[in-house]
């Protein structure tokens, strides 16, 4: 077995070019494969550590998931609002620990601004329960106090004292800016690795306050109140977009949410969604395209394989003699065999490995960039169960694929015997 | 006047009455009532293409079984033995040498003048008897058949086609097999260096007292053997051929 190992060595390393682009293929095909399901499985544990603790999420009626993306995740627009009251009784509801009401809509240089009162930093947890942190500063006291995201400071260079002006709604270009009403940053969160660093957070009377002299989400003409005046306005807010709701007990949850389905006690319609299970409704429907790209990469990977035992194959054809002079020297049909799929098994497990380390490399190189513009935590790890998973199979299909090569071979040794007929 | 008894040596080949067919064949490949070379003997075997050398040349190695008959070799019948013992004592007991590209490209020419004794622990038990390493064995082969340590570092695909089977005479020879099986392997050579190779490939089964068969169907050769062995006049199925 020795010998062969290093006959089947020295024989590929005398085509290494050939096998070299095979290697190079699988490499590819691998990191691709691996790659997609690390991106998949960050991606899940990214949004599941979104949001920790909440037991209820409150707001107007729509879908399900739409409301976990806004309320949450911070994607998309809200297309409805909660009345304030609503968000009053139901922090008044006895079964109901704490609620941390917020109101989404503006955005700063593309990050969303949500509004909210002190009891996010007291209540908010993400990941396994962990509370918010200050790295530094202090929560909004003032009506034009904001509190910045990690990566809000980190991506636009803020620190404490500058000065920000919000736009109105959400988008890139052409928004019209809030310029008469700037907000000062007082606080800075430490990192969480979910939708909170890219957060801009400002207190719900300075939600208000930038909206006073606006109707229908337009400044009203000849109308303006100068931001030292705001506070001889009521700066109650009418509306908000949603309430996060903590439970005194757990157990109350499904109650509590029919209660609000069947509008008991509220004036409007609205409804309450357990993060868990919309997440798992939003899985439902992103795992949909995300198995077709599976599917994708798994071919992708196929292909690769095909591509090494064509080149096997061909190069059989200029080996029949040497598998002859092998024969001569007493080398079995099995050994024959052997030698040819410990070539492909090997080319296949190098390339597998190379892509791993190609994988690596990657993530290395590009993570910090892909955390920053998509928020995708992906770190250099050991490869992860369902990496592995596809790693088996990978190797699995390879194992098989490097015996076809094997076999014709030692079909040609019997046949041949020591005369090839070429 | 005392009596000895004559060494009770077997024959270094012995068929009889063999009958092969390929498999998908309609014909027999190969039938022969009685064929033997002695332990020690050159023969050369004259057959065109189709005379059916190659048969026969793969059932003296115990690569093909016959149908019928049986093909002894040093006294052992090879259809006694599994594949994978027929396919240990070709290597142990017979060396091969080829036509042409006789040798494997990615080894050096040490590492294939080396390549029975990887597969076999006979061969290599029986070169370490000779007294040296295996690799400085193999460079005195070499030199013995003409090759200059200045040619031994290159790849064994600079050398001349005469070089080439030169080396592969050394690994038919390197161990001493009692039997030397030789396929056409001057037919690649012009005259003169044909007598060479002959010369120093008879030289050297005669040191290490190895029969020798050698195929060719170039009958200038002949003379230099023993004897010569028709295969078209053995072969029954060779005549089968040329009357179809």
């Amino acid at each position: 077995m020795k010998l062969l190992l290093r006959l089947a060595a020295k024989s590929a390393w005398n085509r290494r070019f050939t096998l070299g682009l095979m290697l190079l293929a699988i490499a590819l095909s691998t990191t691709m494969l691996l790659g997609i399901e690390r991106v998949r499985h960050e991606v899940r544990a990214g949004f599941s550590q979104s949001v920790s603790g909440t037991d209820l999420v409150v707001g107007a009626r729509t879908s399900p998931i739409q409301l976990m993306l806004y309320a949450i995740f911070r994607i998309g627009g809200a297309t409805n609002n909660m009345g304030w009251d609503s968000a009053q009784a139901l922090a008044r509801n006895p079964a109901v620990a704490w609620t941390i009401p917020i109101s989404l809509g503006d955005s700063h240089r593309g990050f969303p601004v949500l509004a909210t009162n002190g009891d996010y930093f007291t209540h908010f947890r993400y990941g396994g329960g962990q509370a918010l942190r200050l790295a530094q500063g202090q929560p909004f006291a003032g009506v034009f106090d904001a509190v910045l995201g990690a990566d809000v400071a980190d991506k636009l260079h803020y620190k404490l004292g500058d000065v920000i002006i919000l736009a109105h709604g959400m988008g890139g270009m052409g928004l019209t800016q809030h310029a008469d009403k700037p907000f000062k940053v007082v606080g800075i969160l430490a990192r969480t690795g979910t939708p909170v660093d890219r957060t801009v957070h400002i207190g719900l009377d300075g939600m208000q306050a930038i909206h006073l002299d606006w109707e229908g989400g337009a400044p009203l003409p000849g109308v303006h109140i100068p931001a030292e005046f705001v506070k001889k306005f009521n700066l109650t807010p009418t509306s908000i977009t949603a309430v996060l709701v903590g439970l005194k007990s757990r157990a109350r949850v499904f109650a509590l949410q029919r209660d609000i389905a069947d509008g008991d006690g509220f004036k409007e319609p609205l409804m309450a969604v357990l993060p868990g299970v919309a997440l798992d409704q939003l899985w439902d429907v992103v795992g949909i395209g995300e198995n077709a790209l599976l599917v994708v990469s798994g071919m992708v990977v196929v292909v690769g394989l095909a591509g090494l035992v064509a080149a096997i194959l061909a190069s059989l054809g200029e080996r029949r003699r040497e598998l002859a002079i092998l024969r001569s020297v007493g080398a079995r049909p099995l050994d024959v065999l052997l030698l040819l799929s410990i070539e492909g098994l090997g080319v296949m497990l190098a390339g597998v490995v190379t892509g791993l380390l190609l994988l690596s490399a990657l993530v290395w190189a590009l993570g910090p960039l892909l955390a920053q513009q998509f928020g995708i935590a992906l770190q250099p790890a050991w490869p992860a169960a369902g990496e592995l998973q596809l790693l088996l199979w990978t190797v699995l299909a390879g194992l098989f694929a490097s015996l076809l090569p094997g076999l014709r071979a030692y079909r040609l040794s019997l046949s041949d015997g020591l005369t090839p007929k070429i | 006047m005392t009596l000895t008894s004559a060494p009770l040596i077997a024959p270094a080949i012995a068929v009889r009455d063999l009958s092969f067919t390929w498999p998908g064949q309609p014909h027999a490949a190969l039938e022969m009532d009685h064929l033997q070379v002695a332990s020690g003997e050159h023969v050369f075997v004259s057959g065109k293409s189709g005379s059916g050398k190659s048969t026969l040349l793969a059932a003296i190695g115990g690569i093909i079984v016959p149908q019928a008959g049986r093909v002894e070799v040093l006294g052992q019948a090879l259809h006694a033995l599994p594949a994978a013992g027929r396919d240990r004592f070709r290597v142990d007991h017979i060396g091969f040498i080829f036509q042409q590209f006789n040798l494997l490209p990615y080894l050096s020419i040490i590492d294939n003048v080396l390549l029975p004794c990887q597969f076999s622990a006979y061969r290599k038990a029986r070169a370490l008897q000779q007294g040296a390493t295996l690799p400085e064995l193999a460079q005195h082969l070499l030199r013995t058949l003409d090759l200059a340590p200045s040619l031994w570092a290159r790849p064994v695909t600079q050398l001349s086609i005469g070089q080439q089977q030169r080396v592969a005479a050394a690994r038919a020879l390197i161990g001493r097999p009692e039997i030397i099986v030789a396929d056409e392997p001057t037919s690649a050579l012009d005259s003169d260096r044909q007598q060479a190779f002959l010369d120093l490939l008879q030289h050297e089964c005669a040191q290490g007292g190895a029969a020798l068969v050698f195929v060719s169907h170039d009958l200038r050769l002949a003379e230099r053997f023993d004897r010569l062995l028709a295969l078209e006049s053995i072969n029954r199925a060779a005549r089968h051929e040329e009357a179809a």
